[in-house]
């Protein structure tokens, strides 16, 4: 007797979920597609917001800026839920193990003692700049329209309360857990002329009411000019000093930047390439809010041992070479 | 001439490399099979990381491909750019 195998091909009924199929094609779709798109109601919305009686829910009219498609702005990371969980569960590993080691080895003990100063004086009060932050990225997530752009407005500002915490960790490893740093570094914060303008510029920004322009505040100019200036040139300047192991604490910071700028760009470059009318109020935008954000990292920048202004022709050319790709 | 092939295992990784492929390599075949996608084409077939990367949203090593690689016909050509099937003449 002889068996013969034979594989019997079955189609399955439908690839995907009608919704996706109408905008990508019937064929398999990814996670992120599946996750991401026309989730959100656009029609026939049950309750109006009270607290903002000429809105609907869901309303495109919370910014100036005009998309004929929101779902336009992919996000190139592709995060959903699933994805951004495993990329920053990954990232976290390692900052854990970074600073597990410095404490096991107790690194903070042989920091060079101009070092330790700059650290408590110029870094750690940047865990308040983290919360404004956070609460800039969630006001984006509320009043954006599509999910492809709320999540990653809300995963920016989940990762800024990350960051915060990270900073306040800083604080604690030097400080032999007594949580005096912070206490000294809210002051500096509240009180400091060095931290005022940036407070400024960060309160200001939360009373915005479009939502893309604090995008553009927050996001494209304020974390650009902290994140190159602070987190990497300082970096670089006490690393000279014998600091170097301050930088194992600040690598989270600078790896979720790069990853950052990603979603950062791409969302720009779309708004601006949909219309000439996008790009002016991007372009006035950008005006308004750059000089500001860069005079007020610069004050926190004199105040270190850092080579400002090297620093700061490095952020301006990097910045400039960001918004030019960006279609500006 | 006879054609190159390859086929990889139909996942959620593999989806956004045959996309990548179907982009790059202007008339190959996808075919569609029980738990698997195979990809032929006539003369030359090619892999490249950016284009992968780009469907993907991560950086992606070549040597990654082997996770999801069922099977190859043709003559490997590969770098860390560039993953290439081609018959030797």
């Amino acid at each position: 007797m002889t068996i013969e195998i034979k594989t019997d091909a079955m189609e399955p009924i439908r690839h995907t979920y009608d919704h996706i199929a109408r905008r990508f094609g019937d064929k398999p779709a990814s996670r992120y597609q599946e996750a991401s798109y026309d989730v959100e109601a656009t029609i026939n919305h049950h309750y109006k917001p009270l607290w903002a009686p000429d809105k609907l829910i869901n309303d495109p009219s919370w910014t100036a800026v005009k998309m004929n498609d929101w779902h336009d702005l992919k996000d190139p990371r592709q995060f959903y839920y699933g994805t951004y969980v495993q990329a920053r569960a990954k990232l976290q590993d390692v900052t854990e193990s970074n600073y597990a080691f410095f404490d096991k080895r107790n690194l903070g003990a042989r920091l060079p003692e101009s070092v330790r100063d700059e650290t408590l004086k110029c870094l750690l009060p940047l865990r308040f700049a983290e919360g404004a932050a956070n609460m800039n990225n969630m006001y984006c997530a509320s009043r954006a329209v599509s999910l492809i752009v709320r999540q990653a407005f809300v995963y920016a500002a989940m990762d800024r309360l990350g960051t915060a915490q990270y900073v306040s960790r800083i604080g604690l490893l030097l400080d032999g857990n007594s949580a005096e740093t912070l206490v000294a570094a809210k002051q500096d914060w509240m009180e400091a002329p060095q931290w005022q303008p940036m407070r400024h510029h960060l309160e200001d920004v939360m009373a915005l009411t479009d939502w893309f322009e604090t995008f553009i505040a927050q996001g494209v100019l304020m974390d650009h000019y902290t994140y190159s200036v602070m987190f990497q040139a300082w970096d670089e300047s006490i690393s000279a000093q014998g600091g170097g192991d301050i930088a194992m604490l600040l690598e989270f910071m600078q790896e979720w930047f790069k990853d950052a700028s990603r979603w950062d760009a791409s969302a720009l470059k779309v708004v601006i390439a949909e219309s000439d009318q996008n790009k002016t109020l991007v372009n006035g935008w950008l005006d308004t809010w750059r000089d500001r954000a860069r005079a007020a990292v610069k004050v926190v920048a004199e105040t270190t041992s850092m080579d400002v202004e090297a620093a700061f022709v490095a952020a301006d050319a990097d910045l400039d070479k960001r918004l030019k790709k960006a279609g500006i | 001439m006879s054609k190159v092939y390859i086929a990889l295992q139909d996942n959620d990784e593999s989806r956004y490399i045959a996309e990548a492929i179907e982009e790059d390599n202007d008339g190959c075949s996808v075919i569609h099979q029980p738990a698997m996608i195979r990809i032929e084409r006539e003369g030359k077939l090619v892999i490249n990381r950016e284009s992968v990367e780009e469907k993907m949203g991560r950086d992606w090593d070549v040597q990654e491909l082997h996770i999801n690689l069922v099977t190859i016909g043709g003559n490997v050509d590969e770098s860390d750019d560039y993953f290439a099937l081609e018959w030797n003449q």
